[in-house]
């Protein structure tokens, strides 16, 4: 099937953040927070890519030093044929209107100086030329795209509900017809009883306006519900990246595995079957296991889990995992189950 | 597990409102439940729906002006908890109460080690000498999990992990054997593996306690998975109440029925588009005449305006005792 498709929209590869710590009193650099260490993935046109996992994984970081929010340390972002990560700031800038970022804290990302008119005017003052009737025109069919009533445009961000708010920041970063979206988690600050008004404005947008997501959350249920492909992170590097269907009907890596048991079902006689219950907590990036991230909690770990550090790599069509249950150098445990890779990386 | 023994925790009629410069803000209307010993009642609903306020209410820790408990009974054993004088009520709180906030970083102290927080309730409400506390407050951790406990009792809050914190504000909770643990939002913070972690805790906990919880949260799939009796809330109201396979496989409040629908599943066929609840939360800013969900409401008619509906009980039980729903419509009705 990935054949078949055109070139990915969004292409990412080895995208390294590491964070420098200065400490002493000279502050020297003695060290780093590996955020995200080696992260590669692609986006085709209209796809909707969840990326998920548990706090500190560096998911957001990941979205943010995608839109070059942050400076990456290493590695590339082509998004539509260029490369973002090493765009002047010129040429960068020129590019902005094409990707946009719908925030987690619809509080925190408006200005509660600005009323909502001209909150979702900004970006076409910045970007365009247009007079500020077109300006108007233009919010209020934004203001329609996104469920606000008209009314409320000269209104300020306090007056609204967090909902309200999110559609707000939705509508802000529709305002230049961008192409891609990273939603850095939309819905997580929201009650859940919003949360679907949200996720079904978002799907209603991508299919009038053929965006791309890159969505962005620790929801397991909601994302299943949102994206066509699922990437799963741990300390800063995916350990699995695989369609959706497949992920939740069969999840190959032991934390993925962990990970989609340990979700609380709203059914009691679901929801109290057996899980696998992961001891201890995620370690430090600062200071990560040697070998695979995940082998301090992992419950199927193997000696070579301690040494190596295994790469993602296809295992099924269309599914890549980096365990080494599933690589040949390790043998027997998985070995059923291993396909020949037709290339590396997640391309 | 609950028997038909006395209820350890009587709440009858409870009304709290918050006095502010807009006008009243009536958060909790006529809340009455109880709890037995060794059970656990999960409390659901969104923000603003009262739950937390309702909990509050009860052990007093409300601040007051502005709010004010107007009316109610809260009978703990013998004994009106609205009616005690505050030093008593003190006594009540650590010692027969313990409670669990949703933030273990701002409910710990961060100037005093884990060690001092656990040995105080010891200290003040069991009159444990120094090295008794010690003692008991390593048993503590250990008892909820944290390794290496006796060297872990002179670290700061900020050493801890999140998961970490709340087992520490877990055994605060559990210093002096309350009868009842009331868990505000516990995990909702948490990462998803670390909850399913304090989950099997709590209910390791319960089994071997046998102490009652009351387990507040706005996540339907924690209540389905730690809970014998569900109350949902809604507007400062109880919308829905009962036991949780019944409440979950047959729910009668139209709120609780979209709220399960709006939830995308994990397993099972995928749904093509979520359902959701049009429409906001109710603001809360008077004495309520009418049904607080009939605005967003599918089925809601006149008489909802009209009337606010009482809660009745739907399988022939006593009010309160089985399945019972704040509702002047029935599924029954709809389809005869």
């Amino acid at each position: 099937m990935r054949d078949l498709v055109k070139e990915p929209l969004v292409q990412v590869e080895d995208l390294k953040m590491h964070f420098p710590i200065y400490s002493g009193v000279l502050r020297r650099h003695t060290g780093d927070v590996k955020a995200v260490d080696g992260v590669s993935f692609s986006i085709q046109p209209g796809e909707t890519l969840g990326l998920v996992g548990e706090s500190g994984c560096g998911k957001s970081t990941v979205g943010r030093a995608l839109l070059r929010l942050y400076e990456p340390t290493a590695g590339r972002v082509i998004i539509e044929g260029e490369d973002i990560a090493t765009l002047d700031a010129e040429t960068l800038r020129k590019k902005r209107p094409s990707m946009q970022m719908v925030f987690q804290d619809p509080q925190a990302s408006l200005n509660p100086r600005m009323t909502l008119s001209a909150i979702i005017s900004e970006p076409m003052v910045e970007h365009s030329t247009m007079s500020a009737d077109e300006r108007q025109a233009r919010v209020f069919e934004l203001m329609d795209a996104v469920g606000l009533n008209r009314r409320f445009a000269n209104r300020y961000p306090h007056e609204f509900s967090g909902g309200q708010r999110q559609r707000i920041g939705i509508a802000r970063a529709l305002a230049l017809n961008p192409k891609f979206i990273v939603c850095d988690e939309p819905i997580a600050a929201l009650d859940v009883s919003i949360q679907a008004q949200v996720v079904n404005l978002l799907e209603d947008l991508q299919d009038k306006l053929g965006l791309t997501y890159l969505f962005i959350s620790h929801d397991l249920s909601m994302v299943r519900h949102i994206a066509d492909r699922v990437a799963v992170m741990y300390l800063g590097r995916i350990a699995e990246l695989s369609p959706r269907d497949a992920l939740y009907a069969q999840p190959l890596h032991p934390y993925a595995e962990a990970l989609l048991s340990a979700v609380n079902e709203p059914d009691p006689n679901r929801a109290r079957r057996e899980r696998i219950i992961l001891t201890g907590d995620v370690p430090s990036p600062a200071n990560p296991p040697k070998g695979c991230t995940f082998c301090t909690r992992c419950p199927k770990v193997m000696d070579i889990c301690r040494q190596d550090r295994p790469e993602l790599a296809e295992v099924q069509p269309g599914r890549f995992v980096a365990c080494h249950l599933y690589t040949k150098a390790a043998g027997s445990t998985g070995a059923s189950e291993v396909y020949e890779p037709t290339q590396q990386g997640a391309n | 597990m609950p028997d038909g023994a006395a209820p350890v925790l009587d709440v009858r009629g409870l009304k709290t409102v918050f006095r502010t410069r807009g006008g009243e803000i009536h958060a909790v209307n006529s809340v009455s439940f109880h709890l037995k010993r060794g059970e656990v009642l999960g409390v659901v609903g969104e923000s603003g729906s009262g739950k937390s306020v309702t909990m509050m209410s009860l052990i007093g820790l409300l601040p007051t002006p502005p709010a004010e408990v107007r009316a109610g009974t809260v009978m703990l054993d013998e004994r009106d908890l609205l009616k005690i004088s505050p030093e008593e009520l003190r006594q009540v709180r650590g010692a027969r109460i313990g409670f669990v906030f949703q933030d273990p970083m701002t409910s710990l102290n961060p100037v005093f080690t884990v060690g001092m927080q656990i040995m105080e309730p010891l200290r003040e409400h069991m009159g444990m000498d120094k090295k008794q506390a010690e003692t008991r407050a390593v048993e503590l951790l250990e008892l909820v999990g944290i390794p290496d406990a006796r060297k872990r009792l002179k670290s700061y809050p900020h050493q801890f992990s999140g998961g970490m914190r709340q087992r520490v504000m877990i055994a605060i909770a559990l210093a002096c054997n309350p009868d009842v643990l009331i868990a505000d939002e516990p995990t909702t913070a948490l990462d998803v593996t670390i909850q399913a972690q304090i989950l099997e805790l709590v209910k390791e906990l319960r089994k071997k306690l046998g102490m009652a919880i009351i387990w507040i949260t706005h996540d339907l799939g924690v209540i389905a998975n730690i809970a014998d009796r569900v109350m949902v809330m809604y507007g400062g109201q109880v919308a829905e109440h009962g036991p949780v396979k019944e409440l979950f496989a047959d729910p009668r409040h139209p709120y609780t029925r979209a709220l399960l629908k709006t939830i995308p599943s994990i397993s099972g066929q995928r749904e093509a588009r979520l359902q959701v609840i049009e429409g906001q939360p109710p603001i809360l800013n008077a004495a309520p005449t009418a049904c607080p969900f009939r605005a967003r409401c599918t089925h809601s008619h006149a008489r909802c305006a009209a009337e606010n509906p009482l809660r009745r009980a739907v399988d022939g039980t006593a009010l309160g005792q089985g399945h019972d729903v704040a509702c002047h419509w029935s599924p029954e009705a709809a389809d005869a």
